[in-house]
């Protein structure tokens, strides 16, 4: 359901070959890849490593951990609700996870995998009862299972980090499938899924409709509930997943993991153009926005600009994309 | 040229190249009640802007009160002494009443502080002096619709101006408060302002104005004095052509019946209502506001609370607050409020139109596109919803072709019972005549239709039955042939 920009009369498409087109149309709409551009250009000037496949095969796998929070973000903002648990979520299902690679059998990744998500999950479910049913507000409910799910991954893990990770769980981290490194191929995996979900199926209509206007989804027969519960379902499935690729990077679940990453995902939806109000937003953009978060990162790394400087560029180009966006939609 | 308030000649106005106003004429007497008619298109709403600042002219020329002018800013009309009750409502829902009529310009205690008594005593008059029963202490939040319309008008009045434009003023209001308006109008005009008013209520305008002038497809048409002309000439005037003078087509004779609603109550809003609603019939529910007409409706299609009673659709219970159950079940409705609770507003139009169907375009869940796209195709066609594309969002639409939208949504789901909670409210007269003759089509092929409406005209226009809501009970019942509009206001009041 993507936004008409100009006053009501339909954008003028040019006659031409379909490649320049699409190019028009996503610059037009996305002027968040116009910026990813220009920022990748100022790099590559500024850096003569940043080109290099090995940097960018670094960016992506840098970035696939926080694109994967930011898909299942994409579709809790899209109901016009938040999500502040994620990074703690991450840290739970990866310590779960990790809890179970030592103690099954090490080729079991699949159960280490279901494992993780289905953890993901279930504090998703409850986040999303909690909105839908209770009609608590999203950001109260969030903030509140950020705190619980923290403190029951210290309990679990006794505050102590869990070691000694079984091979194909490390695979998960480290490991590549056709050359392309896993985290980068289970990003791609999910994008795809999520992308079709929502932009295809039923429920991704349904999902907008909820976020544009509550009521009329009602009046149009739409569970409402449901919607919003399966969106934090979603979301707390995907930090789940994402948790347990941190844990695998990091070669051991650390109680501690994954704390503040909901603001860079949060960051990322928001860059991407989804609207914090509700129904309107896509994936695409979530993708970009992660991508230039995770090339910020290391483009400031490349220049050796100390992270403390870092976090400032962050936060001014957060907001400047931002501002690009709106005022552009205006 | 001392009694003209406003003296509009050749205004034009174009967006992107496309003419939406190619000839504003228009002029405003002092002490009249002018009443500036026409349809969608028609140029009023982008006239109406032009001379409030909201827009500005390309060409032509605006005179206030003698004086040549070109208002960048709604604040320079203001300070011309234009004010506006303006069609689209946007209060300050977590503020008072009194806040919201004084908003910009709230006495102050030394000029910083705001003087909230005052402000609180100052509404109180204008509220009492317009014989409005609404508390200038609450919060604009807990209002009805209605009660937010006569705060806005409240407020118009508070501005002492000279012209005052009212955009469809009595849009949510009962037919009480329709005549407390009036009266205000008329003291108003005693003094010397000028009113120009807009409303698709063709009875309203007979009523209150002196003058009239219809634009059309963007723009002057004719002007002259009400008193010279009628109804259905004003009709033809707006809309162009002959429009045969609506009567109720002959029906065939009711069927079965479809809906059942048995002792169905809401503690608060309605209490013990029972009714039918047979196939081939219409049903309308008059009342005034606030006598629980909206919340009857909305619980008996679910998407309000009940208390107790029963709803059967052709022999099958339904659960409460299921709405999902009652459009498989047969049912579709048109709320109260379309663009509160009957469109994705930022949503296209052709995601609206598939929304209550999209099992009907899909499979496995996927939704099939192109059988989406031809089904929104077909719906426009068949509805005469005048857009340039279906991809555009709803929001672009004007409130006749929005509504037709909803319409579209609900006839996707193939029903067999439509629940209309006004209609055409809002809604210029062309678009009426379709909504009408649609609702009677529908009804002729075996349909039932339960519609809700606070224009006595409309009600007795459409009805095979009308049912009389008074403070929450059903009255009476008034076979729709012999009812009239003394009739109705007397078994309602």
């Amino acid at each position: 359901m993507k936004h008409n920009v100009s006053s009501g009369t339909a954008l003028a498409m040019p006659a031409g070959p379909r490649l320049s087109r699409l190019g028009i149309n996503l610059a037009s709409r996305y002027g968040i890849v116009v910026a990813f551009i220009v920022l990748c250009t100022f790099l590559s000037i500024a850096n003569e490593f940043f080109l290099t496949w090995g940097n960018w095969t670094n960016i992506i796998r840098q970035t696939s951990i926080n694109g994967m929070l930011a898909i299942g973000v994409t579709f809790v903002i899209l109901t016009k609700g938040i999500d502040l648990s994620v990074g703690a979520v991450m840290a739970l299902a990866g310590a779960v996870g990790a809890s179970l690679a030592i103690t099954a059998n090490s080729h079991d990744i699949v159960v280490v995998i279901l494992a993780a998500c289905a953890v993901g999950a279930a504090l998703g479910a409850v986040n999303g009862i909690a909105v839908s049913k209770l009609a608590l507000p999203p950001f109260v409910v969030t903030l509140g299972m950020l705190s619980v799910a923290r403190g029951i991954t210290f309990i679990f893990t006794d505050g102590q980090p869990i070691p000694n990770l079984s091979k194909p769980l490390l695979w998960l981290g480290s490991g590549t499938l056709l050359g392309i490194p896993v985290p980068i191929v289970l990003l791609a995996v999910v994008f795809g899924i999520c992308w079709f979900v929502l932009r295809h199926t039923v429920f991704g209509r349904h999902i907008y409709a909820v976020g544009g206007s509550e009521r009329s989804a009602a009046t149009s027969g739409i569970k409402v509930p449901r919607i919003i519960t399966l969106a934090y379902v979603i979301s707390g499935l995907l930090a789940g997943l994402a948790g347990l690729l941190l844990t695998a990077r990091t070669t051991a679940a650390l109680p501690q993991a994954g704390v503040s990453y909901e603001l860079d995902a949060i960051a990322a939806v928001v860059i991407g153009g989804t609207s914090l109000s509700g129904g309107k937003g896509s994936l695409v953009g979530t993708l970009f926005g992660a991508l230039i978060i995770g090339t910020i990162n290391n483009g400031l790394d490349l220049m050796g600009v100390s992270s403390y400087y870092q976090q400032v560029i962050k936060g001014l180009i957060i907001v400047g994309a931002v501002l690009l966006d709106t005022s552009r939609r205006k | 040229m001392n009694h003209l308030l406003v003296e509009a000649e050749g205004v034009t106005k174009s967006f992107n190249g496309v003419p939406a106003l190619h000839n504003g004429t228009f002029r405003l007497a002092r002490g009249s009640v002018h009443a500036l008619c026409g349809g969608n298109g028609a140029g009023k709403s982008t006239f109406l802007n032009i001379l409030m600042g909201i827009l500005q002219r390309d060409g032509g020329s605006v005179r206030v009160s003698g004086k040549e002018v070109d208002f960048c800013t709604p604040g320079e009309a203001l300070a011309h002494r234009i004010a506006i009750i303006t069609q689209e409502l946007s209060p300050i829902p977590y503020m008072t009443v009194a806040e919201n009529i004084y908003l910009g310009r709230e006495p102050r205690i030394g000029g910083v502080m705001v003087d909230s008594r005052r402000m609180r005593a100052d509404a109180a008059a204008l509220l009492s002096r317009l014989k409005f029963a609404i508390n200038p202490t609450a919060q604009m939040a807990s209002l009805s619709l209605a009660e937010i319309q006569l705060v806005e008008i409240a407020k118009a009045f508070s501005y002492d101006a000279d012209i005052v434009i009212m955009d469809e003023p009595t849009s949510a209001i009962g037919e009480r408060e329709t005549h407390i308006l009036f009266d205000a109008i008329r003291s108003l005009t005693s003094q010397g302002a000028g009113v120009i008013y807009v409303s698709h209520r063709l009875e309203e305008i007979f009523e209150i104005a002196d003058s009239y002038t219809v634009f059309r497809d963007g723009g002057f048409v004719e002007t002259g004095s009400i008193e010279n002309i009628d109804r259905a000439y004003l009709v033809q005037q707006i809309v162009g052509r002959e429009i045969g003078e609506p009567t109720r087509a002959s029906r065939a004779e009711s069927g079965p019946v479809m809906l059942d609603v048995k002792s169905l109550s809401r503690a608060q809003q309605f209490e013990n209502v029972s009714l039918q609603v047979a196939s081939g019939e219409i049903v309308g529910i008059y009342g005034l506001m606030g006598s629980g007409r909206s919340e009857f409706l909305n619980s008996v299609y679910g998407i309000g609370p009940r208390d107790s009673g029963s709803v059967h659709m052709e022999g099958i219970e339904l659960d409460a607050e299921r709405p999902d159950k009652s459009i498989a079940a047969g049912m579709a409705m048109i709320t109260e409020d379309r663009k509160e609770s009957g469109l994705v507003l930022g949503a296209s139009i052709r995601h609206n139109i598939s929304l209550s169907a999209l099992g009907r375009f899909s499979r496995n869940g996927v939704i099939r596109g192109s059988q989406e796209r031809d089904h929104s195709k077909a719906m426009i066609e068949r509805l005469h919803i005048r857009t340039a594309s279906d991809n555009l969002a709803v929001s672009t639409m004007s409130g006749g072709n929005q509504q037709k939208v909803v319409i579209a949504r609900c006839l996707s789901t193939n029903p067999r019972l439509l629940i209309c909670d006004e209609p055409t409210r809002g809604i210029d007269e062309g678009a009426k005549q379709e909504i009408y003759a649609l609702l009677e089509q529908f009804a002729r092929n075996g349909g039932a239709v339960l519609v809700v409406s606070s224009e006595a005209p409309e009600i007795l226009q459409l009805s095979d039955r009308i049912v009389i809501f008074k403070k929450g009970r059903v009255n009476q019942e008034l076979p729709g042939h012999s009812a009239n509009q003394a009739s109705l206001l007397h078994a309602a009041c």
